[in-house]
């Protein structure tokens, strides 16, 4: 028995990435970060604004979340449909009593399907991020392009018509994308994308069409992580969020501006149970004169600045 | 290839009551390596027919920029947190990271470590080898590790933990002095291959930061206070045969923000413990092969 001689062949063995969408960089190295008004930290805040039909299409594959038992799955839908109709409010409210424009990644039917929901999020001052078009529009490697193409373009139109504003920033399903996303996400306006959790500052991406941004939201920070996956309370989340902005306000003195990215899920985080101990947390960031609060467009605008 | 076998032979029993007593230097109970892996993995590697490279069809976005994660950012937080507590780092090393990212490497190589192969990339599996493909692998973790920092590699960590039945022999023939692909035993171990010596140092899968994070589930303080009860309890048992106590770390994981701080801790509490021989990996087989004779 032996393997494909290929397999122990490197083609891609040399120095830098093996692959072409950015190059090596240590955050330790780079041009220090000033954030607006002498912040030293900025919190960033990005929503997940779901809508989960009640039959998954499974293609490419079934997002996180989505039904589970034999149809009609009652309790997934609208155990889903909670976080649409409460967690979101118990959210905003959370933010906007401290005067906090959030990001909210949001799938372009819930704007049609729930005008009201998108007025609210416009009035709030917060930004939407597009986000597919509903949890069956999920993008995996193998993808057909024509497919995915219609499927982003699709998203950026909905909620343009449905909010007057194009979005900049665009979330995969999952952070799944295929090999063809990031350019395709540049050919329908995108100004960033949220996919990619490999640092903790923006960047700049390479495509065949042009530049992108990514914005790292760290999956490891994501109540879904640590709430629905690796099963801690509310309170375990807090101390961790808590101890990491501790961390990145100690490495700010010294190396200048840190982003602490919030990704957070109305049904996980807006339960009755859970969002006390979250308001908590929001009101001692809000606190802290060194931690400011960003939306993603605020946070290209700024990095791009300096 | 020889034929499976239930029992593969691999050291002779030895329970833990009786032993003798082995002593580490200056009367140290516990000697304490910590194993960072510094891993490179591909986006798009080719298919290995015994194991998938990602779970999702490639690109796998998240598993591949979390690694990433690990040469831009966190490695360079562990590192320095780990120098600044007088801990070197035994690293297992992906050896193609000399081609790609040499300054991590080359950060490792200027604080002192040591380092040993954990494969080519952390995406090519042993499984399915040839014995001419394996020696390849073999060769390859020597010629580059030499080549990029000077050390000729002492020790082996199967690359993602994929051997061959012949692995242990062919890296007793290279004269590789240890693996850390056995978990049975919490001192050294004599491991019986077809020529030359091997010894297996203990590593750990239970306080593995992998394990802790993702198949314990442990928050960031939990997995802090499982290392202390860890060392507290082999440092006590050390006093009657010294112990080995290894710390395998992902800096993609203990990197962290969340996870950083609650890590300092533990460099903190066994640093200032006073029965601790922090040292590498090589040293404490060194130590173990010179009482042994």
């Amino acid at each position: 028995m032996s393997l494909d001689p290929e397999y122990i062949e490197y083609p891609k063995r040399k120095r830098g990435m093996d692959h072409d969408f950015y190059p090596y960089s240590n955050l330790f190295s780079r041009p220090k970060i000033a954030w607006d008004d002498g912040k030293e930290l900025l919190v960033w805040p990005v929503i997940s604004l779901e809508y989960f039909p009640m039959v998954p299409n499974d293609d490419p594959f079934r997002a996180p979340g989505h039904m589970q038992t034999a149809y009609p799955d009652y309790r997934h839908y609208t155990a889903r449909e909670y976080g649409t109709r409460i967690g979101i409010y118990r959210l905003l409210d959370a933010f906007e009593k401290r005067g906090i424009a959030v990001s909210v990644a949001m799938n372009a039917a819930l704007a049609q399907r729930y005008p009201q929901l998108a007025a609210d999020i416009v009035s709030g001052g917060h930004e939407i991020i597009a986000h597919s078009v509903d949890m069956n529009g999920t993008i995996a490697g193998g993808m057909d392009e024509t497919r995915e193409s219609e499927l982003i373009a699709k998203s950026f139109d909905l909620l343009e018509s449905a909010t007057g504003k194009r979005p900049q920033g665009w979330l995969s399903i999952a952070r799944s994308q295929s090999f063809n996303t990031p350019r395709l996400l540049v050919e329908a306006g995108a100004r960033y994308m949220c996919d990619w959790v490999n640092d903790e500052l923006p960047y700049q991406f390479d495509t065949a069409s042009g530049p992108i941004t990514n914005i790292p939201l760290n999956h490891e920070l994501s109540d879904r992580q640590i709430i629905n996956v690796q099963q801690h309370s509310m309170d375990s989340y807090a101390e961790q969020i808590r101890d990491a902005s501790d961390w990145l306000l100690e490495e700010a003195a010294e190396y200048g501006g840190r982003m602490l990215p919030l990704h957070l899920t109305p049904y996980i985080s807006g339960l009755p149970f859970r969002i006390g101990a979250f308001e908590q947390l929001i009101e001692e960031l809000a606190e802290n004169a060194r931690i400011g609060f960003a939306t993603g467009e605020a946070l290209l605008d700024q990095s791009q600045a300096g | 290839m020889s034929a499976q076998k239930s029992d593969p032979g691999l050291y002779e029993y030895q329970p833990y009551r009786g032993r003798r007593k082995l002593v580490w230097p200056e009367g140290k109970t516990c000697a304490v390596w910590v194993a960072p892996n510094l891993e490179f993995y591909e986006l798009d590697p080719p298919a290995n027919p015994n194991r998938k490279s990602w779970p999702k069809p490639h690109p796998d976005v998240v598993g591949y920029s979390h690694r990433d994660h690990a040469n831009r950012i966190s490695h360079w937080r562990m590192a320095e947190m780990m120098s600044r507590h007088g801990f070197p780092g035994s690293v297992s090393l992906s050896v193609a990271l000399c081609d790609h990212i040499p300054e991590v490497v080359a950060d490792a190589r200027d604080r002192g470590w040591e380092f040993f192969s954990h494969g080519i990339y952390n995406t090519r599996y042993s499984y399915g080898m040839d014995e001419a493909q394996e020696r390849a692998i073999i060769e390859d973790s020597i010629a580059t590790v030499e080549r990029a920092t000077g050390q000729r590699i002492r020790g082996w960590l199967a690359p993602a933990l994929t051997h061959t039945p012949r692995t242990l022999d062919l890296l007793a023939e290279y004269g590789l002095d240890y693996t850390c692909d056995l978990y049975h035993d919490d001192q050294p171990t004599q491991i019986n291959v077809a020529k030359g010596s091997l010894t297996a140092i203990p590593y750990s899968l239970e306080v593995n930061d992998h394990y802790g994070f993702f198949i314990y589930n442990m928050s960031p303080r939990e997995y802090a206070d499982t290392l202390i009860r860890q060392y507290d309890r082999l440092a006590d048992e050390g006093a009657n045969s010294g112990t080995v106590m290894c710390i395998p770390l992902h800096s993609y994981l203990i990197g962290q923000p969340h996870r950083i701080g609650a890590f300092e801790r533990v460099l903190e509490h066994i640093a200032g413990d006073g029965r601790a021989w922090i040292t590498t990996a090589g040293a404490i087989v060194d130590s173990f092969e010179e009482q042994s004779v």
